[in-house]
């Protein structure tokens, strides 16, 4: 339910960039999602048409950009991949690896007119 | 197509044509989704630190035990230092009832459909307050270990509580709260004899989320391990003291 929250501060991020870009409509919109950000794209896209409607961004695209997630190995330092928060590191198997991307959740760029 | 718009143009071009008249072009906007909750977030714990208010954000699932928690460290604490508590639930006045009964104010945010408290929720709660300056403000968040893990609300440390009725795995099932947790509290350990948790395995998974998580194992309605609990907070708040 926290997609709805959060779909509600884009539309006020695009109202304020709006003034100060001087666009009235938003045909795309761009969204960075990390893997390991507590958001379901599915989710936020279902209820996208929902909290836009009647705003300046009524029937604009919505496109995702995700970021992997990626952790350092405090074992071996290394950089690994994270598909989830608990995944051990893959070059050495250690089970703590620290999280350094993959909790993204911004607004990327529009296209506007 | 053109790659930036979707537009019917066929190379990639300079996006400066014109759809029907208008001009569409690319804005690059970089802002966070959550940037607006974390300046609220930002404004509180600046108001918390300006008054030496220790303040925790309580999170669980339902049921896990979080008012009678609070409760009984009220009862314990409330002569030490002044306490107030901020109660969040999607219904009823019912948990701001319990904690006023144990004599201490308390302020309910009912949430309605929404499954979070917010900061900006917060920072009202707290205006409507009188919060006395070195006290402890305990704010008991939604019960939903979903989507309480993404929203600051200028807390100095999450507390997740994890009762020993529920499963031995809920930290790897909902690691986001785990990971943004400083303590865990495992409760109702009491009942460990009569129900199937391995809290061997639920710390060692908890600590695979979240290396640095502290963990207390106690019972709030038994008393079990308590003072391992009070003694963490009046450590903090005498450290949190101007």
């Amino acid at each position: 339910m926290h997609e709805l929250s959060l779909l509600e501060n884009v539309k006020e991020i695009l109202q304020n960039h709006a003034k100060h870009e001087n666009f009235t409509q938003v045909k795309k919109i761009t969204l960075e999602i990390g893997q390991l950000s507590c958001v379901e794209p599915e989710a936020l896209r279902f209820a996208f048409e929902v909290v836009m409607k009647g705003s300046l961004a009524t029937d604009a695209e919505l496109v995702f950009s995700e970021q992997q997630g990626l952790g350092l190995c405090q074992s071996c330092k290394k950089q690994t991949p994270l598909v989830h928060l608990y995944d051990p590191c893959q070059f050495c198997n250690h089970p703590f690896v620290t999280v350094t991307q993959g909790h993204e959740m911004k607004i990327k760029d529009l296209i506007v007119i | 197509m053109c790659g930036i718009c979707g537009c019917g143009e066929t190379e990639v071009h300079q996006h400066n044509h014109s759809h029907q008249g208008e001009t569409a072009r690319l804005v690059k906007i970089e802002e966070d989704l959550l940037a607006k909750n974390n300046t609220y977030a930002a404004q509180n714990r600046a108001y918390f630190k300006q008054h030496s208010i220790f303040t925790l954000n309580l999170v669980s699932s339902p049921g896990s035990g979080k008012t009678t928690l609070l409760v009984e460290t009220i009862k314990q604490l409330k002569d030490q230092f002044p306490i107030a508590v901020i109660e969040g639930d999607q219904q009823t006045e019912h948990d701001a009832e319990r904690i006023r009964a144990t004599g201490v104010s308390a302020l309910q945010i009912n949430t309605g459909r929404g499954c979070h408290l917010d900061a900006h929720g917060i920072g009202h709660a707290v205006k409507d307050m009188s919060l006395e300056d070195n006290s402890l403000l305990a704010i008991e968040n939604v019960g939903n270990l979903v989507c309480p893990s993404s929203f600051d609300l200028g807390e100095a440390h999450k507390v997740v509580v994890l009762s020993v009725t529920e499963g031995d795995d809920k930290p790897l099932k909902y690691a986001d709260m785990f990971y943004a947790a400083d303590l865990m509290l495992i409760n109702k350990v009491d009942l460990l004899p009569y129900v199937d948790f391995d809290i061997e395995r639920c710390i060692s998974y908890a600590k695979r989320i979240n290396p640095k998580i502290r963990i207390i194992q106690l019972s709030a309605t038994k008393g079990d391990n308590f003072i391992e609990w009070l003694d963490w907070l009046r450590k903090n708040i005498n450290e949190n003291r101007n």
